[in-house]
């Protein structure tokens, strides 16, 4: 059986010197002009320096395309898409078919990772944007375990799957932070906290809080727990998941490295002495996590074990 | 204010008057029989409806396969047409069932499926090649490139993204020979249609398989944190953080659609009253023909305005169309109200000779009510009640019984299918 891919999301070039050490085979890196709700900034030339860094360390590194792209944006998106090609990045994430386009009108030959993030809802779809170019689905976090093995069992393409951090579950056009301190007249403080990622919105019935924020793409509201699926893995593993990301967007660069960490510790425990190695340290693993874990940000399964109705 | 650029494409001159001869399909939203028949009665070229598979809304009233055929034989008489939403994003345990399903759609006469789901798409193109296909805004579809993919895939129609706006759609149209749809009225996704799962995660109810609780309309409060402190950021005294967007409303800009060269213009809510499809429908047919047969001189008549506002409840707003919408495109600190007039009554008959009108109440009134009648064939009046009696011909003060047959007096003719409503006092 081959190991799973551990794909990771670092927050600057250094950082990913660390998080090679920390085990990660691959990376996920981009700005916001073309990418979603990335960890970290890279600029052109940084996601070069990264390249060169992650290759020379014969790890993998991926770029992130995935934004919904509105005209203004193609052309640039060109450029970019030339740029990649130059560098020679290992993967382009995208959802919005208008890359497909341009990676056929532009030549370009670096392969595809097919991520419109809540609508991969199945096989059919995996297969569909392989046929077109995706050597990998990543799937959407909305959906059960049977679902993700169903989907693998049937995949033509590389599946990835979330196991650990937090999820979008909303994105708008729209400026609504920026909005709602104009509607109350206080310009200033948007002007003041447009930067800042540390703004959520708290829903009192529920008592869950939403981390919030607005970029280039809009605004954006993210899970209120962060999936944890380290001790959990055996499904997954036994189904053949190729990949198993982690997305630490919002968290800390210590937080990242040790949570990587620990899935490295639980992929090489399972893949290289067994089953019973795994299952002995997984306990100590998920301690581990719940140790740094903010307190703001209760751990849970995601969806993988809830059902959801319709 | 945007600039309105006459389009030659959709002109000629007819009795030598130049006019405009493409006029764009008004597309009505109807959640029962009944209300895609009041659709097509009151102006709409085409209906599209809700099946009982495959489509999102899943508290909207769907169709039956018959119920579709009798609606498709009903538009056909009109000359209208009638697409059917299969719009949800598949998981592995809806594929089963899909294609009878679209072979059963096919085959009740529907002219085309609007769909999401690429799993959908290509299953009817093997299944059900009769059936057009149209990209439905679940795509999220924003920008040319990506419309011109749809295009290459051989979809007849993409509905865009309600984040597109009027020059976005000019570029698409100049790129990409493929019919476009976009929305001209009604309720509004705060979000990218597609990428909103909140109503997942606080409800567990999937969203892109109709299950939406529209959470996106409920209060929040918003907090930040700092040094692991959380601060509120915002006073007692201030509306709570909200999302929830005023309803989309272009009836003004419906000439600028037109030039724009838009296919169909798109009116939202299958879970509408049929009072407001009725509504809605004869006021957005005016406004298209009006403009269609003397753009020149084209004015949009303030009846027509409020008209359409009897059956408005949220404030509306022309979204993204003219640049990005603002904070006074969102309601904060109010929800939906009621609408200003309610549907009140069904006129079934109307007998020239005795003047009597025959009605199916739909709401109470009584004797003495101020009420006022509207239909495609008729100017719009008030009226007082006067005398009414039951089917039995028993005088009665009140109708109070839903559904039951009333008759009055009313000295202006009224059609079958024409509307009472009454003011919400």
């Amino acid at each position: 059986m081959k190991k799973p891919e551990l794909l990771v999301t670092p927050k600057s070039v250094n950082h990913i010197k660390t998080l090679i050490e920390a085990g990660a085979d691959a990376f996920v890196i981009g700005e916001q002009q073309f990418g979603l709700r990335l960890a970290g900034e890279f600029s052109v030339s940084e996601v070069e320096e990264a390249t060169n860094l992650i290759h020379k360390a014969n790890k993998k590194v991926y770029v992130a395309v995935n934004a919904i792209f509105h005209n203004d944006r193609l052309e640039a998106l060109d450029n970019y898409l030339k740029e990649m090609q130059r560098i020679g990045v290992d993967a382009l994430i995208f959802g919005d078919p208008a890359v497909v386009m341009a990676v056929r009108e532009l030549g370009i030959t670096i392969p595809l990772h097919w991520s419109p993030e809540t609508i991969a809802t199945n096989w059919f779809q995996a297969n569909y944007w392989n046929e077109r170019g995706a050597k990998r689905t990543v799937l959407a976090r909305e959906l059960s375990i049977d679902e993700v093995i169903e989907i693998k069992e049937n995949a033509k393409p590389e599946i990835e799957v979330q196991v650990h951090g937090m999820t979008c579950m909303f994105q708008s056009k729209r400026s609504l932070l920026g909005n709602y301190f104009l509607y109350r007249g206080e310009v200033m403080q948007i002007e003041n906290r447009k930067e800042n990622k540390n703004m959520f919105l708290h829903d009192k019935e529920r008592k869950n809080k939403y981390p919030i924020y607005e970029d280039l793409n809009g605004t954006h509201i993210f899970s209120p727990n962060d999936i944890c699926l380290i001790d959990e893995l055996v499904e997954l593993f036994e189904a053949g998941i190729d990949v198993l990301k982690f997305d630490g967007v919002l968290q800390t660069e210590d937080y990242i490295n040790t949570v990587t960490n620990c899935y490295r510790q639980a992929i090489d425990a399972y893949f290289e002495d067994g089953e019973d190695a795994y299952e002995s340290i997984k306990d100590e693993l998920l301690e581990k996590i719940e140790e740094i874990q903010p307190e703001l940000r209760p751990l849970d399964t995601g969806f993988i074990f809830k059902e959801t109705v319709y | 204010m945007l600039q309105l650029i006459e389009n030659e494409k959709i002109r000629e001159v007819v009795n030598g008057k130049r006019i405009i001869t493409k006029k764009p399909e008004l597309l009505a939203p109807a959640g029962s029989l009944e209300k895609l028949k009041v659709a097509v009665h009151y102006g709409a070229d085409a209906v599209f409806i809700g099946g009982q598979e495959f489509g999102l809304r899943s508290n909207a009233g769907n169709f039956t396969i018959e119920e579709m055929r009798e609606g498709v034989e009903f538009a056909k008489k009109y000359g209208a047409v009638i697409y059917v939403t299969t719009n949800i994003f598949a998981h592995n345990e809806n594929m089963a069932g899909l294609e009878e399903y679209l072979q059963a759609i096919e085959g009740a006469g529907v002219k085309g499926i609007i769909v999401a789901d690429p799993l959908i798409i290509e299953t009817c193109r093997r299944v059900a090649p009769n059936l057009e296909i149209h990209l439905s805004t679940q795509q999220s579809l924003s920008n040319w490139k990506a419309v011109k993919y749809w295009k290459q895939e051989g979809l007849h129609r993409v509905v865009l993204a309600r984040e597109v706006g009027a020059e976005e759609m000019r570029k698409m149209k100049e790129e990409v020979d493929i019919e476009i749809e976009a929305f001209v009225h009604g309720a509004m996704c705060i979000a990218y249609s597609g990428r909103c799962v909140l109503s997942n995660h606080m409800t567990a109810r999937d969203s892109n398989r109709g299950g939406c609780c529209q959470s996106c309309r409920w209060d929040y409060d918003l907090y930040e944190t700092v040094d692991g402190e959380e601060k509120a950021l915002f006073d007692e005294s201030d509306a709570p953080f909200a999302m929830s967007p005023k309803d989309l409303k272009l009836i003004e800009s419906i000439p600028h659609m037109i030039e724009l060269g838009i296919d169909s213009l798109k009116v939202e809510g299958r879970m509408k009253s049929i009072h407001y499809v009725a509504t809605v429908i004869s006021v957005y047919r005016k406004v298209i023909d009006a403009y269609c047969a003397d753009p020149e001189n084209f004015k949009i008549k303030k009846e027509w305005l409020e008209e359409l506002d009897r059956c408005a409840n949220r404030a509306t707003a022309s979204s993204f169309f003219e640049g990005e919408p603002g904070y006074e495109q969102q309601m904060f600190g109010t929800h939906a109200s009621k609408m200003k007039w309610d549907f009140a009554g069904l006129v079934l008959d109307y007998d020239q000779d005795t003047k009597m009108v025959t009605l199916q109440q739909r709401n109470y009134f009584k004797t003495g009510d101020t009420v006022e009648f509207f239909g495609p064939d008729i100017e719009s009046f008030k009226f007082e009640v006067g005398q009414i009696w039951d089917e039995k011909g028993n005088e009665i003060e009140v109708a109070n019984h839903p559904l039951q047959i009333v008759k009055f007096k009313c000295e202006r003719p009224l059609f079958s299918y024409n509307m009472m409503r009454k003011e919400n006092i």
